[in-house]
């Protein structure tokens, strides 16, 4: 019979659940679009230079019709400034996975529209964090290079620390037998001239193309030489005398074509497995009515399995112990065809939920079956009964499942996580192969208001104990200042800012992104890579 | 006399439809075939097919010698001529007769007496056969010539006596214009057919192109099957022929047919013949030549008698008396042809060239097409420029006439230029429909010329999807695990890709987007959402915004070929970028490597060719010819021998040419 929907679609909570979600979409795109109209300013400039705009090298780059996932659409929003209004997300990249000759890569692009591609704040981590996410997932990586290098206005020391790692990760990358290919469209000076210098395959665009460890002006001040950076790192040079560049374009298209080339002669899925080809059901349910199913505000429960129903195919799933630890959900289900294991939360975790989802969690890890955590988790139960029954002990199995078995994990925030709740679904520091979150996901070590309270009964707690009159005005500032600052941190844009997941998702697309993320995961996993001690040096 | 091994003596479609009857008829078929037509459908169609050479008509379906010896080697004791070629060539005829072997047709001596317009002529009045008031006269001379010009009047003919299928044929206005026209219409002659003769001939203005096929058995009996009008011609070549003709009557056809019959007796005629009249308005008309041959347009003969010609042509060169009647013969409904050619009709008709990347002939009821080309074949440029005839039959005219448009439609070539689209744009005029057309209707209907198709935003709209469509297949056909369900989605707004189309000089900017369910394409700032509703082996439904549109289409990496109704559209995709460095030759000629000169070829001033060597380099013992790598004239010599170079030293420039 499976699983059938109490959803009304034409109820009027239907209707307000899917106005308040889109009108959050509508907010995150606008969001996304504000950098590409900010960048698109710069292409007649740039078409001037013969070059073409960052997006337009992207489109070029990819194969037409194939998927594309963008990562870290909002990094560096509201880091940049606290005016969310004036905040470009972005960090002046465009980074995502998609399709170059039939390869799947991870792609970044030097949005060289804005401030000349310069790295700002949250650059790295978003960087670094698609580096990984390449290595976890062993797709080749691309990097489109035109970039000013370090905001040298803006320099933090940590910075330069961190910064480091970009290089150390084309290292490992390429030892790791996972081809990386730099396309110089641009100038990549200072430290930035590692990116051609550790890739495995560069490309170089005449005219344009640079790379240098010191551009004119540094070398000038360095050492007293007038050079010009032509002479210094522009690609004819390196083409011809010092042997950096591999492949030299007559412009920007020329060049991404040579990369979509090299892409194409690596033969890159010849040893892949062919995957036994299964016929796969659409859910029964539409995925366009997720919109409606879930209410915005995450203190509005709601049944899990009735987003579940409108992802997984043919909306059929088992349901594992159902009517133990009921608000703990456990289904089995699969998407695109591939087996998954989902958790998801009707209710806090107790003991009998935590200790069915570490059970659940455990024999997913056995089967080899990819784990989704749809997280809308206040916490862990608290209180005397439940401290007593072993909360603690039970959470902790379920943490150490969760952070011990070697399945893909991948991550949603769909409403609530809150504190180790969070830590139990799976969250950031736990490492999940992919994790996104939806546009009215609310994330911190608990709510704002959770916060507040407790802090006013401290204080409460204080004035009484000092035996002194409670200053009203005092409690009631403090706890608007309180449910302020939490409320402004729990927000998924705001999080997503941070790097502290991989962007944010219009929940229509849930069913898309977890196919797209597991047949990436299943693909590398299947991958036979050939690693190498040093990788593969440029001579 | 009995046989069992036919040859034809020709190509395309004639030799196909020839064989399809032999074959029917139980007899053995050999082709004839040159190395161009090797994988042509009459070759595959054949019991055995002999090679007569490279491609060239001169050298192989114009040799008499040749084809006599491969009917010879293959044992055919026929031959039968199809059109064209040797069809009506009186020496090939006599020499098949005198190899031992049948030549279906009439005796060589009708052949040339009805080759020489002159002859035929003369000889047709003495039959009291009307024609057309004219001068045929052996006296040749200009005087003679302008003198009977001027008792005939203006506008007037000229034409080879030799001549046929409208070539050396020109119409002069004016007495002042006529002595250059006799000139030039003699040298032409001359040089086409080896003879300079001329007739002259009143040139009938409005008249309509009716000709009767008649049919002899050499035993006397001589009958027609009715007329044919082909009346809708261009520069004398027939491009729609129909039966009956719609301004025919019983009356006239009886006394047509009758005046067809005397014509050809008067040559003893045997075997299968057509008599060709102009009729005018008033239903007066004059005899224009007979062709000693199975015309290209008889399937309309063949579609409203139910007669099949080929086999009725095989009876009588067996010897058979004719097996019908003049009373046996009635005309059933209406039948109307239409000729598919490869050509350009918006470009003054220039023939076409190129590959049969697909290829489909129309069915139907009613419906019959005789092609002789199939897919991975070429249009070469050795061979007549008509690819097949599609002809349509219905119980009345203006049935046939929409069964015909949609078999043009239906009938499919992708790879080089056809005529289709005037093929169809022609059977829609109003002068035709109402059966008005006469040998004029071309010239008044398209005075200048045939329009060329001004494509529209949704054609460039579905080729772009097309395009982008193959490239998302060949991406997934090369990727891993991507499911169906992920094609064309991204989970953020993706930048707009560039598709730059050119359509014959035309270059179009188009910006497309891809979604789950097709692609958006934007042309001149207007977006088309056009999906694929079905797809399969070239045939496509897409929905382009509210329109549904069915085409056939052969999509290669960077052309898209479609057809839609009876519209050939090929688009071409113009990729971004410069080309690769290494494709860009250059007239800098610089040393590879460090060594030494042995030899300096090159002089100032020289013109060079690719590959011709400049100089030679010595290095680690061995020589290495430098040699050119464009075509041009040396500028300068840097270098002298003995000299020794560095890498990417200059040694030579040339201008190149």
């Amino acid at each position: 019979m499976g699983f059938v929907s109490k959803v009304v679609r034409d109820s009027d909570a239907f209707a307000k659940n899917r106005a308040d979600m889109l009108a959050l979409v509508d907010e995150m795109r606008a969001l996304e679009a504000r950098p590409v109209a900010l960048s698109e300013k710069r292409r007649e400039r740039m078409e001037a230079r013969g070059q073409i705009t960052p997006r337009d090298r992207l489109a070029q780059l990819l194969d037409p019709g194939m998927p594309f996932l963008q990562l870290h659409g909002l990094a560096g929003y509201c880091v940049d400034t606290d005016d969310p209004e004036q905040s470009v997300p972005g960090a002046s990249l465009v980074i995502g996975i998609g399709f170059i000759s039939g390869v799947r890569c991870m792609i970044i692009v030097d949005d060289a529209g804005i401030k000349a591609g310069a790295m700002v704040e949250m650059s790295a981590a978003a960087f670094l964090s698609a580096q990984d996410m390449a290595l976890k997932q062993n797709v080749p990586f691309v990097h489109l290079v035109e970039s000013a290098g370090a905001n040298l206005m803006e320099y933090k020391v940590e910075f330069w620390a961190n910064g480091g790692k970009l290089f150390r990760n084309l290292a490992r990358h390429s030892a790791a037998g996972l081809p990386n290919i730099a396309v110089l469209h641009g100038p990549s000076t200072a430290g930035g001239a590692y990116m051609p210098g550790l890739a495995d395959y560069v490309v170089g665009v005449k005219n344009n193309g640079m790379a240098a460890l010191a551009g004119a002006a540094l070398v000038h001040a360095a050492t007293g030489e007038k050079a010009n950076d032509r002479d210094l790192g522009g690609s004819e040079m390196h083409a011809t005398t010092s042997g950096l560049v591999d492949y030299l374009a007559e412009d920007d298209a020329h060049g991404i074509k040579m990369a979509r080339n090299v892409m194409a002669r690596l033969d890159w899925n010849k040893s892949l497995p062919v995957r036994r080809s299964k016929e796969v059901q659409p859910p029964k349910y539409d995925a366009d009515e997720i919109a409606g199913v879930v209410p915005t505000d995450y203190r509005v429960p709601y049944d899990v399995r009735e987003v579940v129903a409108r992802v997984v195919d043919g909306s059929d799933f088992e349901d594992f112990k159902p009517d133990y630890g009921s608000a703990t959900v456990c289904l089995q289900a699969a998407i695109n065809g591939i087996a998954v294991g989902i958790l998801g939360n009707n209710g806090p975790l107790d003991p009998a939920g935590a200790n069915k989802a570490a059970q659940f969690i455990q024999l997913c890890g056995q089967a080899d079956i990819p784990l989704i955590f749809l997280n809308n988790i206040t916490g862990f139960m608290v209180g005397t009964q439940y401290e007593q029954s072993g909360m603690i002990k039970h959470g902790a199995k379920m943490i150490q499942a969760v952070t011990s078995v070697d399945v893909p994990k991948i991550t949603l925030y769909v409403g609530a996580s809150f504190g180790a709740g969070n830590y139990g679904m799976c969250g950031y520091a736990y490492d999940p192969d992919f994790l996104f979150a939806w546009p009215n996901a609310a994330t911190g070590v608990m709510g704002g208001e959770q916060a507040a309270g407790t802090m006013e009964l401290v204080a409460r707690a204080g004035f009484k104990r000092k035996e002194i009159d409670p200053d009203e005005a005092k409690l009631a500032a403090q706890k608007a200042a309180i449910t302020a600052n939490f409320t402004r941190q729990e927000n998924a844009f705001y999080t997503s800012g941070r790097c502290i997941d991989h962007g944010v998702i219009d929940p229509r697309d849930t069913r898309r992104v977890l196919g797209f993320c597991l047949e990436t995961c299943l693909e590398g996993r299947s991958r036979t890579v050939k690693p190498s001690s040093y990788g593969v040096h440029r001579f | 006399m009995t046989f069992d091994t036919l040859l034809v003596a020709n190509r395309g479609e004639i030799a196909a439809r020839v064989m399809r009857t032999a074959r029917s008829l139980g007899l053995r078929t050999v082709a004839v075939f040159t190395t161009v037509d090797e994988r042509a459908p009459h070759v595959e169609l054949a019991d055995e097919a002999v090679w007569i050479g490279e491609g060239p008509i001169g050298d192989s379906y114009l040799n008499a010698e040749k084809i006599i010896a491969a009917a010879q080697k293959a044992g055919a004791e026929v031959i039968h001529p199809g059109y064209g070629f040797l069809s009506e060539n009186a020496d090939f005829a006599a020499a098949v007769e005198a190899a031992g072997l049948t030549f279906i047709g009439p005796d060589p001596e009708a052949i040339r007496l009805m080759g020489d317009k002159a002859v035929a002529k003369r000889l047709v009045i003495g039959a009291g056969v009307p024609c057309v008031p004219g001068y045929e006269g052996d006296d040749q001379s200009d005087a003679a010539l302008v003198a009977e010009a001027s008792k005939i009047g203006f506008p007037i003919m000229v034409k080879a006596a030799a001549g046929g299928g409208g070539r050396g044929m020109r119409v002069v206005q004016s007495a002042d214009a006529l002595s250059e026209a006799i000139a030039l219409a003699r040298s032409e002659a001359e040089n086409a057919f080896g003879s300079g003769e001329l007739i002259l001939e009143k040139a009938i203005g409005d008249a309509r192109h009716i000709e009767f096929q008649i049919f002899a058995d050499g035993y006397g009996n001589v009958i027609h099957l009715g007329e044919r009008e082909c009346s809708v011609q261009r520069r004398h070549q027939k491009v729609i022929e129909e039966a009956p003709s719609p301004a025919m009557t019983p009356e006239l056809r009886a006394i047509m047919g009758a005046v067809a019959i005397e014509a050809a007796r008067a040559v003893n005629y045997r075997g299968a013949g057509t008599v060709e009249f102009l009729l005018e308005p008033s239903g007066a008309f004059y005899f224009l030549e007979m062709n000693t041959r199975l015309q290209v347009e008889h399937p309309v003969t063949e579609m409203v008698t139910g007669i099949d010609l080929v086999a009725l042509q095989i009876a009588v060169a067996r010897g058979d008396a004719l097996p019908i009647s003049q009373e046996d013969v009635t005309m059933n409904g209406h039948a109307i042809e239409a000729r598919l050619y490869a050509e350009d009709p918006a470009n003054g008709y220039l023939p076409a060239t190129g590959p049969i990347d697909f290829w489909q002939a129309a069915t139907g009821p009613g419906v019959r097409v005789d092609s002789g080309i199939q897919h991975g074949q070429e249009v070469s440029p050795f061979y007549d420029a008509m690819l097949a005839k599609i002809i349509a039959h219905g119980p009345t005219r203006e049935t046939a006439r929409a069964r015909l448009i949609k078999a043009v439609h239906e009938t499919i070539l992708l790879g080089t230029v056809i005529n289709s689209r005037f093929l169809a744009d022609v059977l829609q005029q109003r002068d035709f429909i109402a059966g008005d057309a006469t040998t004029t209707f071309l010239d008044r209907t398209y005075p200048r010329g045939f329009p060329a198709y001004r494509v529209t935003a949704p054609d460039i709209a579905l080729a772009a999807a097309l395009l982008l469509d193959a490239d998302q297949a060949r991406a997934r056909a090369a990727a891993g695990y991507v499911s169906a369900e992920q094609l064309g989605w991204s989970s953020a707004a993706l930048p707009l890709f560039a598709v730059m189309l050119a359509y014959g000089d035309e270059e179009i900017q188009t910006r497309a987007l891809a979604r789950p369910d097709g692609w958006t394409v934007w042309v001149e700032g207007n977006a088309y959402d056009v999906s694929f509703i079905k797809r399969s082996s070239g045939k496509v439904r897409a929905r382009i915004n509210d329109n549904t549109v069915d085409a056939t289409v052969h999509i290669t990496r960077d052309t898209a070929q479609i057809a839609i109704g009876a519209e050939r559209l090929t688009f071409r995709r113009l990729r971004p970028g410069a080309l690769d460095a290494g494709t860009i030759a250059s007239g800098r000629v610089t040393a590879p490597m460090p060594g030494a000169l042995v030899e300096v070829a090159a002089r100032p001033g020289q013109s060079v060719s690719i590959g011709d060597c400049l100089a030679v380099l010595e290095a680690m013992k061995m020589q290495h010819q430098i040699t050119a790598a464009v075509a041009g004239v040396v500028t300068s010599v840097h270098v002298e021998v003995g000299q020794q170079l560095s890498a990417g030293d200059v040694m030579i420039e040339i201008d190149e040419t």
